[in-house]
């Protein structure tokens, strides 16, 4: 992929003569900072060098260091009446790469976390089939499994943006989003074990939980790429992600995603359950509102800098990341503006280009210390680009909540700092 | 259903379904390549050949491990649904009356049944405590900054508000609610919104009969058509976009985010801070040690708080502790220890409750353990439906949980 550069990239010769600099104990080499007396993290020696560490089983379970603490979903309490019924955030600025550790993935529940025992789940497949049918999870794990690495956002995801620009963080802005590889069976091959009848239309999804949760899914979906999986990324799904069985909906909005998945009916009709009218519809001008809009559009944000991830280190190289994901393919290409959309720069992509998967960008520059105003645009394989949200409000208004895709701006002012601003 | 057939490929079955599953796995592979064009269309052809020849091998080795469907299309897993396993989980109602039980409610015994299950979260008439939904008015409010999308003013079919309330009402004590009470509760919601008189009564002979106001107003999803095209942009300005820019707002005016970050982001940005949270985090260490110490000498262990946190995930759904807690379906338990029963402000207690409250009685913890060993049995007419916890253990644990939390 062609990147380009804007100022000075560091040169192999610059780095060699830097070593030979070093090597000779040469004098008047410039290093980009000075250093007056002997560093301490080097001529004291620390504890951790000196005395032995914890066993092999001080954490049968590993965590994360300790120096990572701050490294966690987070909430908005005012979003919600209550916890039981809400939604945290996936700490976008904190990581790195494409997929999303299990722990750190956001939840969204309707009834709060079910706790299902796996030797008392069961998952029921009734209606237009041939033969209506029972599950265990011994009967599941016994049908052919496929691995993917999908995104899961919620329609939501920067719905609190419509308006304007409210949020300081991407963590709040864009983090109700995951991205993990599932191993599952294909839902088609469940739909044939019943036989699903020439009339059988639509599905009903439903939960397990104390909501119940329900969603109506177009069989041709279904028969696509649908999974019933019980693994993300190896592990066995968490909690508060469904554990044992959840749906996966490729590239579709994650409401449809049933968490403790028990049943599922086929039927000639959709079911307008409450989280596809009530919910989840993008209420248009005019008093319109669309219904069923599953898809995801593309879309991108930079993490860093962002409002958590200020530039600490001051003018010089920095690194600006971010991630993009589409509903309906691939990510070839992300472009970058610092400038606020004078100009752009093609971000360099790195990491696997999965279908309906993150994929992550980088764009490195030397920054002079002057104010940025930061923004990403995502294109993915249909030929889309993401628009602005000045774009989305001409044909949506500003009361849809659900589908903001809408380009993210941060201004970084001369400190570093970031904040989430809307441009002209 | 037209737009899904341009979008998705049509379903296949058989071989041709498990040639279509190994396209999709093997496009995982597929690594993006920009143009030129042709490149890709060869690479494409390349990446079509591997996935025909992967599908041919699948197909084989799967018919190698008997893992091939039968030929009646099936590996013969799982088993027959008996009929009353399908009757106990298929209560689902769709706007065409699919899955309608018979039965009967009017908006008088709705209005009852109301204000004991509901009104705790949303009101007497709908109007919403807190921040829970308001179910009632709001009609012509769709256009304007604030809309209230209520069952009157937004959702578009009425079998929407029996399927939902019959899975998932009351909040944290679903499918509690018999037919007949989910027929009056619709009933009264379909009064509160001014839809029918009082003295409705709705039954699964005239529930098709009505259709709420706002039903004309779904459309299904239009983007393909209205707004992707203009999204679809081969052509894209690179340079020289725009000659001036504007910040026209920021986020930092409304101040909504929540304030742990954004001090944690404030402070990140003084790169001089670093160096002195050292002893401030000495201070916050010596702090915690204190307060470990000081509940080390009380009763109750940590260990047995801890069982009780874990306990009280039962009582969670209706019941809030801790900073912020507030009523629910049940009342806020902050300091319930040692109070007077039925003593928190704001809660709609039942008359067994009031009564205790009257008499002076307090949760003491025989009091508290007896009750919750056996609610009804302990508090005759109690509103708390919840069938008791089992253990001695369990018992303990969770009042040993609430004594840590004071009013």
């Amino acid at each position: 992929m062609d990147t380009k550069y804007k100022g000075t990239k560091p040169s192999r010769r610059s780095f060699l003569t830097g070593a030979l600099a070093a090597g000779g104990a040469a004098v008047g080499t410039t290093y980009a900072r000075a250093q007056g007396a002997p560093d301490p993290a080097i001529t004291e020696t620390q504890p951790w060098r000196q005395f032995l560490g914890d066993g092999v089983d001080a954490a049968p379970y590993g965590m994360p260091s300790e120096y990572e603490a701050d490294v966690i979903r987070r909430r908005v309490p005012w979003l919600t009446a209550d916890a039981v019924s809400s939604i945290n955030f996936t700490p976008l600025h904190e990581l790195d790469g494409i997929i999303t550790p299990n722990g750190l993935c956001f939840e969204r529940h309707h009834g709060g976390v079910a706790h299902v025992d796996p030797a008392e789940y069961r998952l029921m497949i009734n209606g237009l089939v041939e033969k209506e049918l029972v599950f265990t999870m011994e009967d599941l794990m016994r049908f052919p499994r496929e691995n993917h690495v999908y995104f899961l956002e919620c329609a939501a995801n920067s719905g609190m943006e419509w308006a304007g620009a409210q949020l300081n963080g991407c963590q709040f802005t864009h983090g109700m989003i995951h991205n993990v590889m599932y191993t599952g069976v294909p839902l088609r091959l469940l739909l044939e074990e019943a036989g699903v009848k020439t009339n059988g239309k639509w599905l009903m999804v439903e939960g397990a939980d104390a909501a119940g949760m329900n969603r109506s899914i177009p069989i041709e979906k279904a028969l696509d790429d649908c999974l019933i999986a019980f693994k993300m990324n190896g592990e066995a799904l968490r909690p508060e992600q469904g554990y044992p069985v959840r749906l996966v909906v490729p590239g579709w909005e994650g409401n449809m995603w049933i968490k403790w998945l028990r049943r599922i009916e086929v039927g000639d009709e959709p079911w307008h359950a409450r989280e596809e009218t009530s919910k989840y519809t993008d209420l248009l001008e005019g008093s319109i509102a669309r219904r069923f809009t599953w898809e995801m559009d593309a879309k991108s944000v930079i993490t860093n800098p962002s409002p958590q991830a200020p530039i600490t280190h001051g003018k010089g190289w920095t690194v600006l990341t971010g991630v993009a994901w589409s509903g309906r393919g691939t990510i070839p290409r992300v472009d970058v503006t610092i400038d606020g959309g004078k100009n752009w720069h093609q971000a360099r992509m790195s990491g696997p280009s999965l279908d309906k998967s993150m994929h992550r960008f980088y764009f490195e520059f030397e920054w002079d210390g002057s104010p940025l105003l930061l923004q990403s645009r995502a294109h993915d394989s249909t030929g889309y680009v993401q628009p602005t949200k000045e774009e989305l409000r001409h044909f949506r208004g500003e009361n849809s909540i659900y589908h903001n895709n809408g380009i993210q701006t941060w201004y970084v002012n001369e400190n570093g700092e970031a904040e989430n601003v809307e441009i002209s | 259903m037209s737009k899904f057939l341009k979008i998705f490929a049509p379903a296949a079955t058989g071989a041709a379904g498990m040639l279509a599953l190994a396209y999709t796995a093997a496009d995982q592979f597929i690594v993006d390549i920009p143009a030129p064009i042709r490149e890709a269309i060869a690479i494409n052809a390349a990446v079509a050949e591997e996935a025909r020849a992967e599908a041919e091998a699948r197909a084989a080795e799967l018919a190698m491990a008997g893992l091939a469907p039968s030929a009646d299309g099936g590996y013969g897993l799982g088993r027959g649904a008996l009929s009353e396993e399908v009757a106990a989980w298929d209560t689902d109602v769709r706007p065409d009356g699919h899955g309608l039980p018979v039965g009967s409610g009017d908006v008088f015994t709705g209005e009852e049944v109301f204000v004991e299950r509901c009104a705790m979260c949303h009101g007497d008439f709908g109007e919403a405590v807190g921040r829970w939904p308001v179910l009632a008015g709001g009609h012509g409010t769709l256009e304007h900054e604030d809309p209230v999308k209520t069952i009157g003013s937004y959702w578009p079919y009425l079998s929407t508000v029996y399927d939902y309330v019959k899975r998932a009402m009351p909040f944290g004590d679903a499918t509690s609610l018999s037919d007949d009470e989910v027929y009056a509760i619709t009933a009264y919601l379909l009064y509160v919104n001014d839809l029918v008189d009082d003295d409705f009564e709705l039954s699964n002979e005239n529930f098709q009969d009505v259709r709420l106001p706002n039903e004309a107003n779904f459309i299904d999803d239009d983007r393909m058509t209205t707004e992707i095209p203009a999204f679809v942009r081969p052509e894209i300005c690179m340079e020289n976009c725009k000659d001036a820019v504007e910040i026209t707002m920021h986020a930092s005016v409304l101040d909504v985010t929540p304030e742990e970050t954004a001090a944690k982001a404030a402070a990140a940005a003084e790169a001089a801070a670093a160096a002195e949270a050292a002893p401030a985090a000495a201070v916050e260490e010596a702090a915690t040690a204190e307060v470990t110490e000081a509940a080390a000498d009380a009763a109750p262990s940590a260990e047995l708080i801890a069982a009780g946190e874990g306990v009280f995930r039962q009582c969670r759904s209706c019941h809030q502790v801790g900073e912020g807690a507030r009523n629910a379906t049940g009342p806020a338990l902050n300091g319930v220890v040692g109070a007077h029963i039925g003593s928190v402000d704001g809660f709609r207690y039942s008359n067994t409750f009031k009564d205790a409250n009257e008499a002076g009685d307090v949760w003491s913890a025989d009091r508290l353990a007896e009750f919750l060993a056996d609610p009804r049995g302990s508090m005759a007419g109690t509103k708390m439906a919840f069938a008791g916890l089992r253990t001695q253990e369990d018992i303990d644990a969770i009042i040993a949980y609430l004594s840590t939390f004071s009013r």
